[in-house]
């Protein structure tokens, strides 16, 4: 790959004609009483350019299983399609839905043995009767941490101290939604590489319900 | 089955004209030979009890046991041949390891049962092979609460609120009716599994034997386990005490 | 027609090999038959800090998953309890960790499963350790950690250490990380004058390490776990100890 030297200059167009296709990103996801909701927002970038302002991060793994993506976009949907798979014959073989630590396990596995030719950061969300809404943070190395609250992506590092300050156990629904609305403007507002809409998942017992909010009706902050 | 085979019982991987395999019944006869195991589903998790017959009286106390542990929460026992079951339980070891490497939790039973069954259903239908000798009793007290299977040789399985293989398996399953298992805690379970394994073994032609008791419940951490020395010996003792009120009343020569 | 040696002219010239690979002419492409080996680790955890004491090991080692400089896991246990006679406490790579542990849990099981009466000891795991932790670095793909492994055997402390290289050693004194160059000093010095430390000495020994530790690296964290292993107590591992922080120093600055 020849070298970027500026992501607007000169090299502008080599820029988005060589550079991978990546979800420079902004993701979370967070538990509250009755289950887990995920958020992520919906730029996709090569290099400076906005290749899809549009994108849908949240993937579906199961019916109540969820992950968010960030790193590169081949390899996080590489992982994301294999581990669908798998989980989807376990689910037959077992005869039920497989657990969310089940999933997180699975990702792991792949995150961890091919650590070294992946570039992948992923959260994974759900909701199984065992062990209710839970959250899962699989960053580049391949290990795995089970947390109340989790944000991934180049935007979250923005918002540690938002989401450190704001985020309690055992919230509402709708203060959840607000919770991961106001973070992920946050973050969207600081970070280049994040921005457009932000797309959520609820999951609860009874599946997944899905918003969104647009761009332009996103929470506004100080400006200065 | 009392009939020759007619040759339709030298491999497993032939029917009989009438629609059976004879390698599978005569399998089944090797378990039948065997001392009696029994399986006790109760409120607050498993007991398994096995009558260890012991052929000689040089053999050594506490070897060739018949009861396994599997996993942290699984245990099984069997009745039948050993060397075939040692088998059965290295590879039921082997699927709840792989399950826990692979999934990150602890191996669900009826998934294990599954592949168990699996696994000894596929010797019956090779002809270069022979069914497995034993039938096993799997049981675990996990997160889906206490749960139990046998598997036979034929590599069908069920599950069971109260199960026994082996020779009495008859009389057993009779003195296992008569309990109300579904409102019984392990620590009674035990000492009627004790009785029971007392009273269906046959002391004119298997003279000794060895008692063995294991539990998988609350008091044992949600683990298999050999059942602590104190309760077996309680366990035994009862059993041994309501053989002789048994025998008393039965001669009634006060 | 045959060359000097006596072997046939070739085939065809210029042309593929009949029966070999055929390179074709034109640009080659970069060899992709090569791998990058030892990456950097990337969630990482900082020192462990470890000594013995009259009839025990002590272990300490803080909560935090560092993500280069940004503290992102702020719960990330790294001492774990083997068995009954071994304590396990790792620094570095957390991915790393969590895999070497898996292994280490699953030979537990493993070992509890035969119920032989068997029990890993800390000497048997610090040799194990060592050949691992020798066999991946020997594949330039080293597992990125510090292990220190502390324990009883035959009634005495065990203290050892092993690190990404698979060098190995045992000392009463045993810190990885920062803490080798901050807490070994402090740990030595008080040994100097009190060779043979109790047990309440020896923690309060470790506390203040973890303390200094607190104050002088930067990939620390106040909280912490401490893990202790005697004939007294058996081993235990104590979650959630708190750094009792100090800063009044800062009042005599102006």
């Amino acid at each position: 790959m020849p070298p970027v030297t500026s992501d607007y200059g000169m090299n502008a167009e080599s820029d988005w004609m060589n550079a991978a296709h990546s979800t420079g990103t902004s993701i979370m996801a967070a538990e509250f009483n009755g289950g887990v909701i995920i958020g992520a927002d919906s730029r996709t970038t090569t290099g400076a350019y906005i290749a899809n302002r549009v994108t849908d991060k949240l993937t579906k793994v199961t019916d109540h299983i969820y992950c968010c993506r960030s790193g590169s976009a081949a390899d996080t949907q590489a992982i994301a399609d294999i581990v669908a798979y798998h989980l989807s014959f376990h689910g037959m073989e077992l005869g039920e839905e497989p657990l969310v630590e089940t999933g997180a396990a699975v990702f792991r596995e792949l995150c961890y043995n091919y650590r070294d030719s992946l570039m992948a950061g992923i959260l994974v969300a759900g909701w199984d009767k065992r062990k209710g809404g839970q959250v899962y943070s699989i960053p580049i190395g391949g290990m795995c941490v089970r947390q109340q609250v989790s944000i991934g992506g180049s935007g979250s590092s923005y918002v540690y101290g938002y989401v450190d300050a704001n985020y309690k156990p055992n919230m509402s629904k709708e203060e959840c939604v607000k919770f991961i609305t106001n973070t992920l403007a946050l973050a969207m507002s600081r970070d280049g590489s994040s921005g457009g809409v932000v797309r959520l998942g609820i999951i609860t017992e009874e599946g997944i319900e899905r918003r969104v909010v647009l761009g332009d009706q996103l929470p506004k902050f100080f400006e200065g | 089955m009392s009939s020759i085979g007619t040759g339709y019982d030298l491999s497993a991987s032939q029917f009989s004209p009438d629609g059976r395999v004879f390698q599978v019944e005569y399998a089944m006869k090797a378990v039948e030979n065997s001392g009696t195991v029994i399986g006790l589903r109760g409120k607050d998790g498993v007991v398994l009890a096995a009558e260890k017959l012991v052929m000689s009286k040089l053999h050594e106390p506490g070897t060739n046991k018949r009861i396994f542990n599997v996993d942290r929460h699984v245990g099984m026992a069997f009745s039948g041949l050993i060397a075939d079951a040692r088998q059965i339980v290295d590879i039921a070891r082997r699927e709840a390891a792989n399950y826990r490497s692979q999934y990150g939790v602890s191996i669900p039973l009826n998934y294990l049962n599954d592949r168990v069954s699996m696994y000894m259903h596929a010797y019956t239908l090779y002809s270069a092979v022979r069914p497995y000798g034993c039938s096993v009793i799997l049981a675990s007290c996990g997160e889906e609460g206490p749960t139990m299977y046998t598997i036979d040789p034929s590599g069908v399985s069920y599950g069971y609120h109260g199960c026994a293989i082996g020779k009495a398996k008859q009389s057993a399953k009779t003195e296992i009716e008569k309990l109300k298992l579904s409102g019984m805690t392990c620590r009674e379970l035990v000492k009627e599994a004790a009785k029971i394994i007392y009273l269906v073994h046959d002391e004119l032609k298997d003279k000794n034997f060895e008692l063995e008791l294991s539990w998988m419940c609350e008091e044992s951490g949600g683990r298999h386990e050999k059942v602590p020395e104190h309760v077996f010996l309680e366990a035994e003792k009862a059993a041994k005490q309501a053989m002789e009120a048994d025998s008393d009343s039965d001669t009634e020569d006060m | 027609m045959f060359d000097a040696a006596g072997n046939p002219p070739p085939f065809w010239h210029n042309g593929p090999t009949p029966g070999g690979l055929y390179n074709f002419p034109g640009p080659k492409t970069a060899p992709s038959d090569f791998r990058q080996h030892s990456q950097a680790p990337v969630t990482t955890a900082t020192s462990i800090v470890a000594m013995q004491y009259n009839k025990g090991v002590i272990i300490a080692g803080d909560l935090l998953g560092s993500y280069g400089s940004l503290a992102r896991y702020r719960n990330c246990p790294r001492i774990m309890k083997v068995n009954d006679n071994i304590i396990l406490g790792a620094g570095g790579d957390y991915a790393d960790f969590q895999y070497v542990k898996d292994i280490i849990e699953q030979k537990i099981i493993d070992e509890d499963c035969l119920d032989d009466g068997f029990k890993l000891k800390p000497k048997s795991l610090y040799c194990w350790l060592t050949r691992i932790m020798y066999n991946r670095r020997s594949k330039f793909d080293p597992f990125w950690n510090n292990f220190v492994v502390g324990g009883l055997q035959d009634g005495e402390p065990f203290l050892g250490t092993v690190d990404k290289l698979g060098t190995a050693y045992t000392d009463k004194i045993v810190c990885s990380g920062y803490g080798a160059y901050i807490a070994v000093p402090l740990l030595r010095e008080a040994l100097e004058k009190n060779p043979t430390p109790s047990k309440a000495e020896a923690r309060a020994l470790v506390e203040k390490c973890m303390e200094v530790l607190y104050y002088r690296d930067a990939r620390s964290y106040p909280k912490y776990q401490i893990a202790t292993i005697d004939e007294a107590d058996g081993a235990v591992v104590e979650d959630l100890v708190s750094v009792n922080q100090n800063w009044s120093l800062a009042h005599m600055i102006y």
